[in-house]
This record gives structure tokens, sequence and C-alpha cells, in this order.
């Protein structure tokens, strides 16, 4: 069984992490980050062109993890690629031994770097859990026979926070039915929110195991950013207070005090199964996260 | 139901007229006229910027619907008109243009871009309704087309990006699955939201095209 089902089924509390690929063939840094953290997570994640910039593949990415001995998630969006493509990069992936995948739709071209794509959605999120269900079975989407099946730990993302939540929860329960096994969650920094969320989540969940998403608030500033710019993410003031109460250049250390103090409730309450944590352009401090943590 | 364009950039029309200095002007009395981009107005107006540029305008007509038929006939009226021209400019939707064209072996040419196939929502304001995708799902998402109507085409429920009803793409806009979710409420068919639909089929009617109506 792959290292990151094994941790998920285990009943310990789950890490992973994520690696945003670089845009250029310089991946120095990249690689600097999946070798701080790769001992101390159950997985990275590696994005998919993420908020439409183009960047290295995900794919390509993964193999980077594997190859320095981490356990990659493939991150697979809609956007770029159709049936065809999406399958045949799951084929690829599994030979080059990427056991997990996360099935997302995919933020739109135009919020990215380019503005005059083809935006390609030919699935959607849970369809593409389906078509990974069925070549696990041994067929494509296009109804034909694989010489021999894939096999992954497939996940999705909700958006806890998202407003109206009830047709996010009526999509969130499709990716359930369609058989994932794991979820990410966009960022939350509500708990007591996100405690109401997950009573929902686990009357409709069966086995799905639930990571909360994290996100590194790195300032005031990024986090009055995120709430009037980033859908599904809500800053509470009392947060937005405490990081103005950082001394000057040490927001960032709040920030980090912050996601650990927030991994350590959610651990220390079980109010999940684990965390997905986001330091978005700043890996390099994951391991201080998680030493905040307690972890 | 509308063909909506909007006017090339004079520029774009200038430079594709370049090397013709006989021009015949066709307007459409339907959808570019509603559009106020190729009606009898913008047709004089076309007439007297070409003339500006020195070029000789041998005729002009707005006829009732460009794609239709009768086109042809009107055609014929103004043969001579057509024959001194060496070159068909055209300020009808992509329907009438390639109508046109398949008249003539002329050089025919758009001065309209064609955009969608919409509706007037409010007097003025022209929206897409349907992407003519063959697999017509309304029916279960309260008469609001997914397809259209979500920036991303989804069928199985909002994406992420989802924010206080609006679209992410553009927070003017209303995301599709608030408006779908609101309105099955309301019929108390919110069960439909939770049917998983199958990925569409975008050869229902293969490129190009073509249907015999028996």
């Amino acid at each position: 069984m792959a290292k990151f089902k094994e941790a998920l089924n285990s009943g310990k509390f789950v890490v992973t992490a994520e690696v945003g690929p670089p845009k250029g063939t310089d991946i120095t840094e990249t690689l600097e980050h999946i070798d701080l953290i790769k001992d101390k997570v159950d997985g990275i994640n590696s994005t998919d062109n993420q908020s439409s910039v183009m960047r290295i593949s995900s794919l390509a990415t993964c193999v980077l993890i594997k190859q320095r001995g981490g356990e990659p998630i493939l991150q697979m969006t809609c956007r770029d690629r159709n049936r065809m493509g999406l399958e045949s990069d799951l084929l690829g992936a599994n030979v080059l031994g990427i056991d997990n995948v996360l099935c997302l739709t995919g933020d739109y071209v135009t919020v990215g770097d380019h503005l005059d794509a083809k935006p390609v959605f030919d699935l959607d999120s849970v369809q593409l859990v389906q078509a990974v269900r069925m070549m696990e079975a041994g067929k494509d989407l296009g109804g034909n026979e694989l010489n021999a099946p894939v096999k992954f730990c497939c996940g999705a993302i909700v958006t806890p926070e998202s407003d109206p939540i009830e047709p996010q929860l009526m999509k969130y329960e499709k990716k359930v039915k369609a058989g994932i096994e794991f979820v990410q969650t966009q960022a939350i920094y509500d708990i007591e929110n996100f405690k109401k969320f997950m009573q929902y989540a686990r009357k409709v969940n069966g086995d799905v195991k639930i990571l909360a998403g994290i996100v590194l608030l790195t300032g005031a500033g990024m986090a009055k950013y995120m709430n009037a710019n980033v859908p599904g993410i809500v800053v509470p003031d009392a947060l937005i207070e405490e990081l103005k109460s950082a001394e000057k250049g040490k927001a960032v250390q709040k920030g980090i005090e912050i996601a650990g103090r927030m991994i350590k409730q959610i651990k220390d309450e079980k109010i999940c199964d684990g965390v997905h944590i986001m330091a978005i352009g700043r890996e390099g401090v994951v391991p201080d996260i998680l030493a905040a943590a307690g972890l | 139901m509308k063909s909506i364009t909007k006017q090339k950039d004079f520029e774009a029309v200038k430079e594709i007229l370049e090397p013709f200095d006989r021009i015949f002007i066709f307007g459409c009395g339907t959808c570019t006229t509603m559009t106020h981009t190729g009606g009898v107005e913008e047709v004089a107006e076309m007439c007297g910027k070409l003339q500006e540029l020195g070029k000789l305008v041998t005729g002009s007509t707005v006829v009732p619907t460009a794609c239709d038929e009768v086109t042809e006939e009107i055609m014929k009226q103004h043969g001579q008109a057509i024959e001194n021209a060496t070159a068909i400019l055209v300020m009808s939707c992509a329907l009438g243009v390639q109508k046109i064209a398949s008249y003539i072996e002329k050089p025919v040419i758009p001065a309209v871009d064609t955009l969608f196939i919409g509706v007037e929502d409010t007097p003025g304001t022209f929206k897409e309704a349907c992407d003519q995708c063959g697999q017509c799902i309304i029916g279960e998402t309260a008469g609001i087309c997914p397809i259209t109507a979500c920036h991303k085409g989804l069928v199985n429920g909002p994406c992420g990006g989802t924010s206080n009803g609006k679209c992410e793409v553009d927070k003017e806009r209303d995301c599709a699955f608030t408006l779908i979710y609101n309105r099955l409420k309301i019929q108390g068919r919110l069960d439909l939201m939770k049917k998983y639909h199958e990925p569409k089929n975008y050869h229902v009617e293969p490129r190009p095209k073509v249907i015999k109506v028996s």
C-alpha cells in the first residue's frame, strides 16, 4: 500500500504540505523545499499551474518529489487537458510511482497569466474522480480496456466557508459518492465554523479522511487581501488584529505561531483527521509551523 | 434568439480591404440591426468611412434577414452593383456572411465579429443563453443553463470560486449554481442538485454539423 494511504489508514494525525512548481527550469529552490519537508510530512502536493499561471507540470514535479524520497500527491485540474490528456497523465503518473491524486476543477484562465488561452473543462472535478475509479476498474472513459488498471489514493477538495454553503455541500456529496478517500479543504481560520462543517461532513463521509487547509498568514495586509479577493476564505478580525500586533518584521513569525496554534487545536480536539499546510511561496517555514504545532 | 455581434475595429476592416478599391456593402435587418452593428445607419456610416478612404462604394443594401434564402433574390436585384465591386463587405453575423459567400465567387469580408447566440436581458443588454451543445439539461437546472451561465460550463455544482453567490471571474456576475440552487429550492426540487451528470458528449452532432429535416 502506498505510504500516504497507509498514513490515512493508520489513525494518526496526518500532515500534508505542498510545493508550487517554478516558472522556468531552475528547480534549485523547489528541491530545497522538497528536501526540507519530505521527512516531516505524510505527503507533498504538487500544484497544477496554480492560479492559472503556467509553470513546470505537476506530474514532473511529483517525479522530482519521488526522486528526493518524498511522497507526492499529484494535483490535477480540468482546466488545461481534455479527458484523454487527463487519463493519459494518470496512466503515466502511476507507472512513474505516483500513487496519490487530488482532483480539482481548476481556476479559470482569466485569473492567471495566459489570458487568451482556451479553457478546457472537458471534465469537472467529480467526473475526474469517476475517471480515476473507472481506470482502477480497468477501463477508460471511452469504455476501452486498459492492459492493466491504475491504482490511486484519490482525493478532492471542499470549501467549508463557501457562501452559500448548500450547493458546495451537495457537490461534496457527489465527490464522496464518486469514491474519494481524502479531502484537503480550502483554508480555514474560524475553527468554530469548521466544527460545524465537520458535523455535516461526518454524516455523509463514510471513511473519507478530512485534512483541514492551513494557509500561512504572512501579515495583516495579506489577510485583508484574501478576505477581499479569495472566494471561500474568511480570516476573522481577531486574527488580523493579532497579526497587526506583531513587532515590525515579525509578522511572518506571528503567522507561523497562528498556524501552529490552529493545527495543535485541531489535533488536540480531534476536530478532523489531519491538516494540509499551504505556505504559498514560503515552503521553507513548514518545519517551523510543525514545530509551533508541537509536531 | 439573436446572433450577437460587435463591429470590428475600423482599422482591421481598413487593413483587410486594402487590396480592394470598389466595395459593395450588405447590412442585415434582423440581428445586426437590433444590436446596432449592421443596420441602415451603420451601413450608411460605413459607406462614408470607406469613401473617405478613397474607395468607391458601388452600392449597398440592408437585406431583411441575411441568412435567409431571400438574400439570393436581393443579390440578383443588385447584380450590376455587385458585379462592379471587387469585394463585398458584410455587416451581418457570420451566418449571413457565409450565406452571401455561398452565392458569389468574389471575396466576401465580415465587418463584424459574431460573439454568441443570446437574448436581450434588459434593454440594450444581450446575454448568452445557449451554447447549442445538443444535450439540454435545463429541465434539471431550473431553466438556467450552467453551460453558458457558469464560465467553466460545469454541470455537477459550483467550483471553489463562488463567493457570496457571485463568480470569482467577475464579481458583478451571479454564480450559476447559486441561481440554480435558489430556484430549485423554490420549486422544491433540490434533490436534482445531487444528481451526478456524466461527462458530456461533444459529438452529439459531429462537426461540420448538418441535420436534414424530413
